[in-house]
C-alpha cells in the first residue's frame, strides 16, 4: 500500500487544495481527511457519507453538590489548576479540567462524577474519484491525535478492502501530536511551502520532525512566483539538506475559482500551469523509489 | 485589556494582522505586549525581533517507575488516563511512555509502595524580548514533538501579566491550544478569507467562542478574492466585520520577506489605527 501524506508546517500554502487536487487526479484513491481541527477537504470532494460515528475525546469532571462537603481536597490534587474555591464552594472550570479523574478517586464523599465528551464525530464516505474517510472534532476538544489515528486506521481498511494501493492524507498543520499521529507509518510526505521566511522556518521544522519518524519527504514551493529569492534559498537549502523539491506551482487565482465551484483545479482549470504542474507532482512521487 | 487575534486555520493573515497592530501600538507609545501564543510554529520573530531579555525553559514532570520497589500490582496503570503506564503483569513489565503523561500526579497517588518518583522533562521555551521602552515581545515555542504545547502557551500568558494592552497570536484551529489562548483574552479578532474555506473554519472558531462566552469581531484578509457568502452569514449572525484588507500581491510580496505593511505603507498604517480603535471599543 502507497500512504501518501500532504503536510504543510503552518497552514494556508494550499494543502487541502493541493490535496484535493491529488484525489481527483487519476486511479481511486481511499482519502483520509486527518486535518480533522478545520476539517475542509469535504467541501471538495463532497462525499457521500454511508456512516457517522461517535467519537470520545475524554472526560470531564463534574461535582455534585448535594454530597460535596467542599473538604477541598481535590483543589490540592488537580495539577490542571481546574478547581478552585469561590464563595466557600468548591468550583470547577470545565476549561481546565485535562480529565484526568484524579479528583474523582481521591474525593472522600465520592462527589466527583467523570462525563465523556461525545460531541467528535467521523464518518466514511463515496466520492467521485473513490472513497473517503473525515471527521469533526467539536469545539473545545482534545484528543485529535487519538481521532486522527481512528480516521486514518479506517482508511487503511477501507483501501484494503475495496482493493485501492494509494491512500492520500490530508495532515493536519503544526508539528503536535496530531502530526505525529498522521505521519506515523506513511511512505511518504509530501511538504507544501511557500516562499516567505515563515513559510521556509515552519519547512525546517516540519521537515525536523518527518526525518525523526523516517517518512521519505519531497518539498512542493506553492506560490512560487510571489517571492522568487525565497524560493531560490528554498531550493538552495532543499538541494543542501538532499531532499528532492519536486515542484514549483506558480500563484493561480483558479485555486478560488474552483474551490467555489466546490471542484478541485485540476478538474476545474486541467490546462493551467497549476494544473500541469501538479500532475508532473503526482507522477513523480508516484514514480519515485518504487 | 487582552485581545486574542485567531482563525480557524493557519496561513490567513493571523499572524499579519497582529503583528501590524502591534506596531501601531507601540508607536503610540503605550505600553504593549505581543505573545507568539502559536508554540508549535511561532513566528512573530520573523517580523519583529529585539533583543533577549530572559528565556526561560519550561518543563513538566514525567514519573520515573523504581522497579527494585515496584511489585507489579499494576495500580499506576489503572489510574492513568492516557495510557502512558505500560503494564504487563505475567512479565513483570513496567514502563513509562513519556510522550503520552500529562503530568497529572494520578500514579504517584497510586502507588502505595513508593516505588514511583518524579523527574523534569523539557517542553520548551518562552522567551522575551524587548523592543521599545515599553514594547515587549514573548514567544512560546514547543520543543518538535511534544505532546501538547499548551504548558508553555499558558506559561508565556502568564509572564504576560500586564495592565496595559497584551495581544495574543492564537494557535490556529479549535482545540485546546487555541483555548487554553483565547480563554485568557477578554476579546477575539478572527482572521477569515473570503472563500468556502474561510467560512467553514470561521463558523467552527465562532461556535467555539460563543460556547466558551468570549466576544470577537472579524477580519476579512485577502478581501475580493472568494465570494459574498462570509459577509452574509456575519450580517445575518450579528458578527461585527472590523476591517478588510484587500487582496494585493504586494502585500504578500511584504509579508514574505518578514517586513510590516503598517511600517512600509501610510495608507495602511491608517487603517490599522482604525481596527485598533475599533477592538479597543468594542472589548471595554
Ligand atoms: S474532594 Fe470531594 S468533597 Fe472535597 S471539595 Fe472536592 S468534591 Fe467536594
Ligand atoms: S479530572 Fe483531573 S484535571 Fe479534571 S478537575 Fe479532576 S483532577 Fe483536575
Ligand atoms: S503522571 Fe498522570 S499521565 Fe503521567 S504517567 Fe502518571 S498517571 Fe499517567
Ligand atoms: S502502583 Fe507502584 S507498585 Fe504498583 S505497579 Fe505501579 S509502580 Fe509498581
Amino acid at each position: 500500500m502507497n500512504e501518501i501524506i500532504i503536510l504543510s508546517g503552518k497552514g494556508g500554502t494550499g494543502k487541502t487544495s493541493l490535496s484535493a487536487a491529488f484525489a481527483t487526479l487519476g486511479k481511486p484513491v481511499t482519502v483520509a481527511d486527518c486535518d480533522v481541527d478545520a476539517a475542509n477537504l469535504y467541501l471538495i470532494l463532497q462525499p457521500e457519507n454511508y456512516f457517522e460515528k461517535r467519537f470520545i475525546t475524554g472526560y470531564k469532571a463534574v461535582i455534585d453538590y448535594d454530597t460535596c462537603s467542599a473538604c477541598g481536597l481535590c483543589i490540592d490534587y488537580c495539577r490542571f489548576e481546574a478547581i478552585a474555591y469561590q464563595n466557600k464552594k468548591v468550583i470547577l472550570s470545565e476549561i481546565s479540567c485535562d480529565g484526568c479523574k484524579l479528583c474523582s478517586r481521591i474525593c472522600p464523599c465520592q462527589s466527583i462524577r467523570m462525563v465523556a465528551s461525545d460531541k467528535s464525530r467521523w464518518y466514511a464516505g463515496i466520492y467521485r474519484n473513490g472513497f473517503m474517510v473525515h471527521a469533526r472534532l467539536a469545539p473545545g476538544e482534545e484528543n485529535s491525535g487519538k481521532l486522527v489515528n481512528v480516521v486514518r486506521e479506517h482508511a487503511r481498511k477501507m483501501a484494503h478492502e475495496k482493493g485501492i494501493e494509494t491512500i492520500i492524507i490530508d495532515g493536519p498543520p503544526g508539528i503536535g501530536c496530531p502530526v505525529i499521529s498522521s505521519v506515523t507509518g506513511a511512505s511518504k510526505a509530501i511538504i507544501v511551502t511557500e516562499p516567505s521566511n515563515s513559510g521556509f522556518h515552519d519547512l525546517k521544522r516540519i521537515l525536523e520532525l518527518t526525518s525523526n519518524f523516517k517518512v521519505r519527504s519531497y518539498v512542493v514551493i506553492n506560490k512560487s512566483d510571489l517571492n522568487e529569492d525565497i524560493t531560490e534559498q528554498i531550493t538552495g537549502w532543499c538541494a543542501e539538506m538532499k531532499i528532492p523539491v519536486i515542484g514549483k506551482i506558480p500563484f493561480d487565482k483558479q485555486f478560488v475559482g474552483a474551490m467555489l465551484q466546490c471542484k478541485s483545479i485540476v478538474e476545474w482549470a486541467p490546462g493551467s500551469e497549476a494544473s500541469k504542474e501538479i500532475m508532473k507532482i503526482w507522477n513523480s512521487v508516484n514514480d519515485l523509489n518504487q | 485589556m487582552k485581545i486574542a487575534i485567531a482563525s480557524g486555520k493557519g496561513g490567513t493573515g493571523k499572524t499579519f494582522v497582529s503583528t501590524n497592530l502591534f506596531e501601531v501600538a507601540q508607536k503610540t507609545g503605550i505600553p504593549v505586549t505581543l505573545v507568539d501564543c502559536d508554540a508549535e510554529e511561532p513566528n512573530v520573530t520573523e517580523f519583529i525581533d529585539g533583543d533577549v531579555f530572559y528565556s526561560r525553559t519550561i518543563t513538566q514532570k514525567v514519573p520515573v517507575i523504581n522497579t527494585e520497589q515496584c511489585v507489579f500490582c499494576g495500580k499506576c496503570s489503572d489510574y492513568c488516563s492516557y495510557n502512558a503506564i505500560v503494564f504487563v503483569p505475567g512479565n513483570r513489565f513496567i514502563k513509562v511512555v513519556e510522550d503520552l503523561c500529562h503530568d497529572c500526579g494520578a500514579c504517584l497517588v497510586a502507588c502505595r509502595y513508593g516505588a514511583i518518583t518524579e523527574e523534569r522533562k523539557l517542553l520548551g521555551m518562552v522567551k522575551s524580548m524587548y523592543i521599545g521602552p515599553h514594547a515587549e515581545i514573548i514567544e512560546a515555542r514547543a520543543e518538535v514533538g511534544v505532546y501538547s504545547p499548551v504548558p508553555v502557551i499558558k506559561k508565556a500568558i502568564k509572564e504576560a501579566n500586564s495592565r496595559y494592552l497584551t495581544f495574543f497570536d492564537s494557535p490556529p484551529g479549535i482545540s485546546c491550544p487555541f483555548i487554553a489562548t483565547v480563554s485568557q483574552a477578554d476579546f477575539v479578532v478572527l482572521v477569515t478569507e473570503p472563500t468556502p474555506f474561510g467560512l467553514n473554519d470561521l463558523k467552527l472558531s465562532a461556535e467555539t467562542l460563543r460556547e466558551i462566552s468570549i466576544p470577537f469581531g472579524v477580519v476579512v484578509n485577502r478581501a475580493g478574492l472568494g465570494n459574498r457568502e462570509v459577509y452574509d452569514w456575519l450580517d445575518k449572525n450579528g458578527i461585527p466585520l472590523l476591517a478588510e484588507i484587500p487582496f494585493d500581491r504586494e502585500i504578500a510580496r511584504i509579508y514574505s520577506q518578514g517586513r510590516l505593511l503598517a511600517e512600509e505603507d501610510e495608507n495602511y498604517r491608517r487603517q490599522f489605527e482604525e481596527l485598533l480603535r475599533t477592538i479597543k471599543k468594542l472589548a471595554t
